[in-house]
């Protein structure tokens, strides 16, 4: 036993009047690192003791003035920088509608906070290798004793002094508690074996079940319902109608938004009399017209309009658009191509509005100009 | 019976030591259930498992095995959300707001009832969960930066409910575990099981009674109440709000939020009190739970009683002093319209039955105060039926106005809910203290050294004269 490292002494006592009494006692004497360990809270202990009064309540404010500020700032971020949205006619940053999750956002990170700061930095918790665990002395305080134990780390720590002195404050058990050989000599570091494999093993595990949730689970039945749903998908087969086909075309006669019917079908001639191009060659007029030509007209015609077209050879080549005779065309003429087609060239009727096949045409003529530039152009 | 209200009285009957305490407490964490706890966990777990059978059926076929449809899209799922909250709400009054009151006769039922809290709360927090039809997208409900580039409506109610819900259990889980671990502590050092003291170890986190721990943790379970007690008036407030902030008739009233705190306290104390008749019966804790608390408690169920039993007068009262006739015709409709059945039902159980408190005699008879309670949380759960229907089932449109009426499964998943929260109870009572040892051990006579008699003393100086 003599080899054994002395932790501190002990005593027990029976009533929070006798304990009382001891602690005062024991503070006079001069020691400071001494404790109680009572089975409940006994109001007079901290005046006894001169403990000052504790700081956590400063530390619950300050993590509450954090939840409060960063709930708010994250609020009007997202509301108001972020991804700004008016609902309700509300404006983006409207303080009352806040008011409920900043005070819950305070609330939860305050307790949290200050719960967490009590046990973890404060008192150093978990901690069940405390010499004190598993001795008599525990078993009694946790149940109906009050018990007083000086620590042989204080300067003034004599063990017959402590002894005599618990002695002499009636105390009716006074025990010395030692280290355990065993946890002085074991070193627990982070790095264990154990321990490392334990995290990689929970780590592969949370790993694998996130990814068979969200990669295989999900997409099992009923979770998937939402994708099959009673109803005709764009493109797609229909057993109801007599045709087969799942799209409808419109009822004859229909007219869409912005596609007025064109009077000059088969009548090129007059198309050319009398259609006039509306627009002004602006710069937005053109690059209209140039984002539309290059989507619909240059797969074939190229995208100078040189007839060079990138479907190699998949269709006949189409005509130049650089070519005399379409230089020489009115807008008209190619407003009536562009509308019912040409030769093997379909119809744009329905994918090109009016405005802005006219605003192909000033394109084509600014292509025209600029394959056929002459030299004042160029001033 | 005169009282003599210079003298305090213990709270505690006879006058148990330190060590008896300890054993009372701890006998039932350390015997063996009997017979009768086997069967009574057997019908909660019954309960329960219809409440999974009907649970799956919905996760299966989907909300359509419910009685909502339109116009009554909020049915059963909300009712009962609303009614476990306000289930909750009477634990943390106990544990926090009579904390800050220093009523001492909190001590004895405060641990239990902040499990109640919480088993509430988990209870409730089921409803939205599954209300919302795919509960396996449920963080959405969360703004987290997600794949949808989007982020939660802020000035929701519905998403105010998200957090007042998550933070309310997650703040009553905290208070209920720091209210914990001395106790832990205590049922460590009594154990002699080697699996038992691993368990008690752990979660007592090596906790050892210090006087500087005492110290700093009455400061924290201080605080804890100080935030507890605006949280809990916070949560039905904002529950409230979901209907309040509607434009809906009958929901869109200012005296929501006092409204239904009162109820959810009203509702609370008559589950707590109910729980607890049962439990001090069997562990004959008479002397900690003693009739003087529980007429206490009924005394609070005849104050909330009439604050609900006030509201609804004011309510009809507004209705008619605004002079708007959809707000008339709504709470017409609800006393005599289709629902008056479970209007009425509501009425004689929440106004009228608490009343019979005004008498002692019945506040401090057993059998009789336990039907009432019974009476209470039947009237509570129709109250909020009769909000969320009654309102919902004739609105604006009387071309879509509909007689809702639940299916089995609604109803499967009402008795579930009870289940889930009596087996969380019953294996609550069997594996933890449900009475705090250690706050019990400080209000018995004689634990705490009284000012006066102090001062009395000529051993020691009392504490006042110490330099604080």
């Amino acid at each position: 036993m003599d080899n054994k490292l002395l932790f501190a002494v002990t005593a027990l006592f029976n009533s929070p009047e006798e304990i009382l009494h001891a602690v005062r006692e024991v503070r006079l004497a001069g020691y400071t690192k001494y404790d109680v360990n009572t089975p409940y809270p006994l109001h007079g202990m901290d005046g006894a003791m001169k403990l000052k009064p504790s700081t956590l309540s400063y530390v619950a404010l300050v993590l509450g003035l954090t939840g409060t500020f960063s709930a708010l700032f994250f609020m009007w971020w997202v509301s108001a920088v972020n991804y700004p949205l008016v609902i309700g006619g509300k404006p983006y940053f409207s303080l009352p509608a806040f008011i409920p999750i900043t005070f819950e956002v305070t609330v939860l990170l305050a307790s949290i906070g200050t719960v967490v700061a009590m046990l973890f930095i404060y008192f150093k918790l978990p901690n069940n290798s405390y010499p004190l665990h598993d001795t008599e002395y525990m078993r009694s305080v946790s149940s109906d004793k009050f018990g007083i134990v000086i620590l042989a780390k204080d300067p003034l720590f004599d063990e017959d002094k402590v002894v005599s002195l618990f002695k002499d404050l009636r105390s009716g058990n006074i025990t010395s508690v030692y280290y355990e050989t065993e946890e002085i000599n074991v070193r627990h570091t982070v790095f264990e074996p154990k321990f490392l494999s334990f995290m990689a093993a929970t780590f592969i595990f949370t790993a694998a079940l996130t990814y068979f949730s969200l990669n295989y689970i999900l997409y099992w039945q009923p979770f998937n319902w939402m994708w099959f749903q009673n109803r005709v998908d764009a493109q797609s087969k229909s057993t109801y109608f007599s045709d087969g086909f799942g799209m409808r075309m419109p009822v004859e006669g229909s007219v869409a938004r912005g596609f007025i019917p064109y009077p000059y079908r088969g009548d090129q001639a007059s198309a050319s009399k009398y259609l006039v191009n509306p627009l002004v060659a602006s710069k937005e007029v053109l690059i209209k017209g140039q984002d539309k030509f290059n989507t619909f007209c240059s797969p074939c015609h190229g995208y100078f309009g040189k007839g060079d077209s990138r479907l190699r050879g998949q269709f006949p080549a189409p005509p130049s658009l650089q070519s005399e005779k379409v230089r020489n065309y009115k807008d008209g003429d190619i407003y009536h191509i562009i509308t019912v087609g040409q030769n093997i060239m379909p119809s744009y009727e329905k994918q090109i509005t009016r405005e802005e096949r006219w605003a192909i045409i000033h394109y084509i003529r600014a292509l025209q100009r600029s394959q056929n530039a002459k030299e004042s152009d160029v001033k | 019976m005169s009282i003599d209200y210079s003298k305090e009285f213990s709270v505690i009957e006879g006058k148990p030591t330190l060590a008896e305490i300890n054993d009372l407490i701890a006998r039932p964490t350390e015997t063996r259930p009997d017979r009768g706890y086997y069967i009574a966990l057997t019908i909660t777990l019954s309960m329960l498992l219809i409440g999974i059978v009907c649970l799956g059926l919905t996760f299966y076929y989907g909300i359509g095995m419910w009685g909502n449809n339109q116009p009554v899209g909020w049915g059963f799922g909300i009712v009962n959300f609303v009614f476990w909250v306000g289930i909750g709400h009477a634990g943390t009054l106990i544990s926090a707001i009579l904390f800050l009151f220093r009523q001492k006769w909190r001590n004895g039922i405060a641990r239990f009832s902040e499990g109640m809290t919480i088993f509430a709360v988990m209870t409730a927090g089921i409803f939205p969960l599954i209300h919302v039809g795919r509960p396996w997208l449920a963080a959405y409900l969360f703004p987290y930066p997600n794949e949808h580039g989007i982020w939660v409506n802020f000035i929701s109610p519905l998403v105010w409910d998200v957090f007042a819900v998550s933070t309310y259990l997650t703040v009553s889980l905290i208070f209920w575990y720091v209210g914990l671990i001395p106790d832990l502590a205590s049922l460590r050092d009594r154990t002699t099981g080697k699996i038992k003291k691993l368990i008690y170890s752990v979660f007592s986190l090596g906790w050892r009674h210090s006087n500087r721990h005492w110290h700093h943790y009455e400061m924290v379970y201080l605080v804890l109440a100080g935030f507890a007690t605006p949280l809990v008036l916070s949560v039905h407030t904002i529950v409230s709000f979901d209907f309040a902030v509607s434009v809906l008739p009958g929901w869109h009233s200012t005296i929501f939020p006092p409204y239904f705190v009162a109820g959810a306290v009203f509702s609370g104390f008559a589950m707590v009190q109910n729980v607890l008749i049962v439990v001090r019966k069997i562990f004959h804790y008479e002397h900690i739970i003693t009739i003087d608390t529980l007429e206490k408690m009924n005394k609070i169920i005849l104050l909330t009683g009439s604050m609900v039993g006030y509201s609804y007068g004011m309510e009809f009262f507004i209705a008619w002093y605004s002079g708007n006739p959809v707000e008339q015709f709504v709470f017409i409709n609800r006393a005599f319209g289709p629902y008056a059945w479970a209007y009425w039902i509501m009425v004689t159980c929440n106004v009228i039955s608490p009343q019979l408190f005004w008498f002692k005699k019945i506040r401090r008879t057993i059998p009789v105060m336990f039907v009432i309670g019974v009476f209470v949380n039947v009237g509570m759960w129709f109250e909020r039926f009769v909000i969320v229907v009654s309102s919902l089932s004739r609105d604006f449109l009387p071309s879509s106005w509909r007689y809702f009426t639940p299916t089995p499964v609604d109803l499967g998943i009402l008795l579930g809910s009870f289940g889930f929260f009596f087996t969380w109870i019953l294996l609550f009572i069997k594996t933890l203290p449900v009475v705090s040892i250690a706050e019990i051990k400080g209000v018995i006579e004689g634990s705490q050294i009284e000012h006066h008699a102090a001062e009395d003393s000529t051993s020691f100086r009392p504490r006042q004269q110490e330099g604080m």
